[in-house]
């Protein structure tokens, strides 16, 4: 199955190599962070955005700590909270490319208010959120997207938590862009950093990110070649669902019902269910492939865009009606304002 | 009412409810409503009573009601009822002619503190060129700062009801790394959810103004009664050593001037800064003379716009204020990143390191001592600056121990009276004042919060007189305290 490359802007006259800083990188050898950091350094000079426009904001965690490697503007802020300072920040300079860096415990469990709300407003910025399903800096608890009975330094006997499904919760909280990517594909994993910046909204983008220290092989099924095109469904907006090692795999809808179908005996790829990114309903349905690999029957993993949508960005909406209240009632005079509606004079 | 207790009083039954609904005959307004209407009777009694015109409520009424034509013809008829009531009864005897009080002549208007704050606020956006982010969520006491700064749109005012406490804080951050002005607000359980954010906008250091209209507390605590309980927590409340400076409006006016300094520092010094207020100044109303946008002081703001340290950009390099650049992003050649880890004097680069860490906790430390160098020495609002007995006070206390200390003072005592509205860094000569008198007495609406940083800064046998009832204090309490420690 081709990708589709996004074609890119005016390059903006620096290259991956200007974005490199010069802090020593603290992440493991072998961590999957390297290879976004990677990605994004080669993706965003092609962006045509001057990079002094760039701005990096984290909250906590081992993701967090990139935009320390990143030679943009940057902000390491505190746990959960990046999506918060990212509000302020893009409602006042609304031209700046604003790109948030969290993980999974950063963003669904200490963080979970604010990302939600960041989504329902619809701020124009990126949210790559880093889900390994496990807590790397604390050195190995089991986050809100560890699977149940995770056996962890937390959980000796299996955690009891159901996890999150971070596409469904996006999907629930009204995100416009909601895709899923994998830090081993570095083709699919540009291209969607390409299409969520191509995105005027919140582009959310779930990477699943190994933590070969804490959580090595959490993903393996989806990422190692010999079971990729088995496990995985890499969706592209007007294809039809095809998957398998021979792509002899489709998936139909019958009514809300999805199911799987075998393409050498007898059904016919025109039958299969098509890819349609702006449709909420299917892309809902999409979003609940989530089941565990082990499992008979089993659908498998998308990858891709889920869903995307037009909405009003609360920045801009927030600047137009101080714009329009501007225009209506003139530029404020400080001295009226002081002077108030009434005054009296004592002689 | 009849078991005596009103007995040191006199007292004038008058049927409110009957001579109301007799007034109200045939205007079509149910029972119920006429029953609503009896505050206006007896304030047009009282208007009797004092000698007052009824014009101005009159006025008030014809722009309150100018869409409901009958009750507002209702709320005149019986105020004017009330007013000839007092006229014809004769169970008054005495009518009272208050005159105006005394005061400086010129220009004034009403204002009450959450008002002077948000207009504070505007005012310092207009002074700094920067506009104000206000990121905050609602709470009582002080929700009406968003509904009066929401209003004013038209002075660039962005105002943004976050999720939670937190987001607004934050959100006030990122405004401020951006470039704008940003101010959060809210009262005390609003502000320890804040604790964390502020402990990063001491690390960034970035301007941001923290607002905190005071109640009762703890928890949930008292939301529509005064206190000063949360000196402290302004002081301490965050982890690890993380001073800001610290002001509090002693008035509903003084609440401008409180706004337009706390933004003067924060920019100035690239510091949070606290501004403290209290459910009643927030709610309180007193005459202004307001000052022309031409008397009002200018705050420097400015933008780091090239490298100041050859082909380096130093984020923390420091100035005379020991204040660090603030360079925005969409600035050329000045990307750089900064975060909530210890930072390396000079680079801003993640640092660890003992010495660094001590040095930076020092330098922080420092800076906002520096803030001391900026701001007028304390004065004294009553009396001499040295004698027998000093009343000091911060805050709202300010009425009841002035009218307090103007009494004691007329029979005689020798009792001076300070106000302190920089709670930290204290004016430089805040010792020198204390050491200058016998006897030391802190009225305050907590158990002795700015009485204990007094004392373990000045080392002063200083007496405490603490309320903590939900009410002001009066000044007869004070008068009360005053006279068992002197007399």
């Amino acid at each position: 199955m081709s990708t589709t490359i996004t074609p890119a802007a005016a390059p903006a006259g620096f290259t991956a190599k200007d974005l490199v800083t010069d802090q020593d990188i603290r992440w493991c050898p072998g961590c999957g962070d390297y290879s976004i950091l990677k990605q994004a350094q080669t993706v965003i000079p092609e962006l045509g955005i001057p990079r002094e426009n760039i701005v990096f904001i984290s909250g906590i965690g081992c993701s967090s700590r990139f935009p320390y490697y990143m030679e943009t503007f940057g902000m390491h802020s505190i746990h959960g909270r990046a999506t918060a300072v990212a509000s302020g920040l893009k409602a006042t300079r609304p031209e700046l490319s604003v790109w948030i860096i969290t993980g999974d415990g950063d963003a669904l469990s200490i963080g979970g208010n604010h990302f939600i709300h960041m989504l329902r407003r619809n701020f124009n910025v990126n949210v790559l959120l880093f889900n390994n399903q496990i807590y790397g800096l604390t050195k190995g608890q089991y986050s809100p997207t560890s699977e149940e009975g995770k056996i962890t330094k937390s959980t000796p006997y299996g955690s009891l938590d159901h996890p999150f499904n971070p596409i469904a919760l996006a999907m629930g909280a009204d995100g416009t862009y909601i895709a899923r990517s994998m830090d081993r594909d570095p083709v699919h994993l540009k291209d969607t950093l390409r299409k969520a910046n191509a995105h005027k909204g919140t582009s959310f983008v779930e990477i699943y990110q190994n933590c070969n220290v804490f959580n090595d092989g959490a993903f393996e099924i989806f990422t190692e070649k010999s079971s990729k095109k088995i496990e995985t469904l890499m969706v592209e907006n007007g294809k039809p669902f095809i998957f398998g090692a021979n792509n002899e795999k489709g998936i139909k809808l019958d009514g809300f019902k999805p199911v799987i179908v075998d393409l050498t005996d007898g059904n016919s790829a025109n039958d299969l269910w098509v890819h349609d990114e702006t449709d909420r309903v299917k892309a809902g349905i999409l979003s609940r492939f989530f089941d565990n690999p082990a499992k008979e029957g089993h659908f498998p993993r998308p990858f891709g865009v889920f869903y995307k949508e037009e909405r009003n960005c609360y920045e801009d909406d927030l600047n137009q009606q101080v714009a329009d209240v501007l225009a209506k009632r003139g530029e404020g005079n400080l001295d009226a304002l002081l002077r108030g509606r009434e005054v009296w004079e004592i002689k | 009412m009849e078991n005596g207790s009103l007995d040191a009083f006199k007292v004038i039954k008058v049927d409110v409810t009957k001579l109301t609904r007799a007034a109200l005959e045939g205007s079509g307004l149910g029972t119920k409503e006429m029953d609503r209407s009896k505050n206006m009777f007896v304030l047009g009694l009282c208007y009797w009573m004092y000698n007052r015109e009824l014009k101005n409520s009159i006025k008030f009424l014809e722009e309150k009601f100018a869409k409901a034509p009958n009750i507002l013809d209702s709320n005149v008829k019986l105020l004017k009822a009330g007013y000839a009531y007092g006229e014809t009864t004769e169970a008054i005897e005495t009518r009272y002619q208050i005159n105006p009080a005394p005061m400086k002549a010129g220009v004034y208007r009403n204002i009450m503190g959450n008002q002077a704050l948000a207009i504070g606020l505007v005012a310092a956006s207009k002074q700094s060129g920067l506009p104000i982010f206000y990121g905050t969520y609602p709470i009582t006491p002080a929700s009406d700062i968003l509904h009066e700064l929401s209003k004013h749109k038209n002075f660039g005012v962005r105002t943004f009801q976050a999720e939670d406490e937190i987001a607004a804080i934050c959100s006030a951050i990122g405004a401020s790394f951006g470039g704008c002005l940003g101010v959060t607000a809210s009262s005390g359980p609003g502000i320890a959810l804040k604790g964390e954010a502020m402990g990063l906008a001491v690390m960034l250091e970035l301007p941001l103004v923290i607002i905190n209209v005071q109640r009762g507390g703890p928890s949930t605590g008292l939301p529509t009664k005064t206190e000063q309980s949360d000196l402290l927590q302004a002081m301490h409340g965050r982890n690890g050593e993380a001073p800001l400076p610290i002001i509090a409006a002693c008035s509903p006016a003084d609440c401008f001037n409180a706004a337009l300094e706390a933004c003067r520092i924060a920019v100035e010094y690239m510091t949070p800064v606290m501004l403290l207020s209290d459910g009643y100044i927030a709610n309180g109303a007193e005459p202004w003379q307001f000052p022309q946008t031409a008397d009002l002081p200018k705050i420097t703001a400015t933008f780091i716009t090239e490298k100041n340290g050859g082909d380096k950009f130093l984020p923390y390099k420091r100035d005379e204020n020991l204040s660090r650049p603030w360079a925005i992003p969409g600035t050329k050649s000045l990307e750089h990143r900064i975060g909530g880890l210890e930072k390396e004097h000079e680079t801003g680069n993640i640092n660890y390191e003992n010495e660094n860490h001590q040095f930076m906790v020092r330098m922080r430390e420092a800076k906002v001592n520096k803030v001391a160098d900026s701001i007028p020495l304390q004065k004294m609002d009553n009396g001499n600056e040295k004698g027998k007995l000093l009343v000091i006070g911060w805050g709202s206390t300010y009425g009841a121990i002035k009218m307090a200390v103007i009494q004691a003072r007329a029979k005689g005592y020798d009792v001076s009276h300070a106000q302190v509205r920089y709670m930290n860094p204290f004016p430089k000569n805040l010792g020198e004042i204390l050491y200058g008198f016998e006897k030391i007495l802190v009225p305050e609406m907590n158990t002795g919060q700015f009485l204990s940083m007094l004392r373990s800064k000045y080392l002063v046998p200083a007496e405490g007189l603490n309320k903590i009832k939900g009410i002001p204090f009066s000044s007869v309490e004070i008068m009360e305290k005053i006279e068992s420690m002197i007399a």
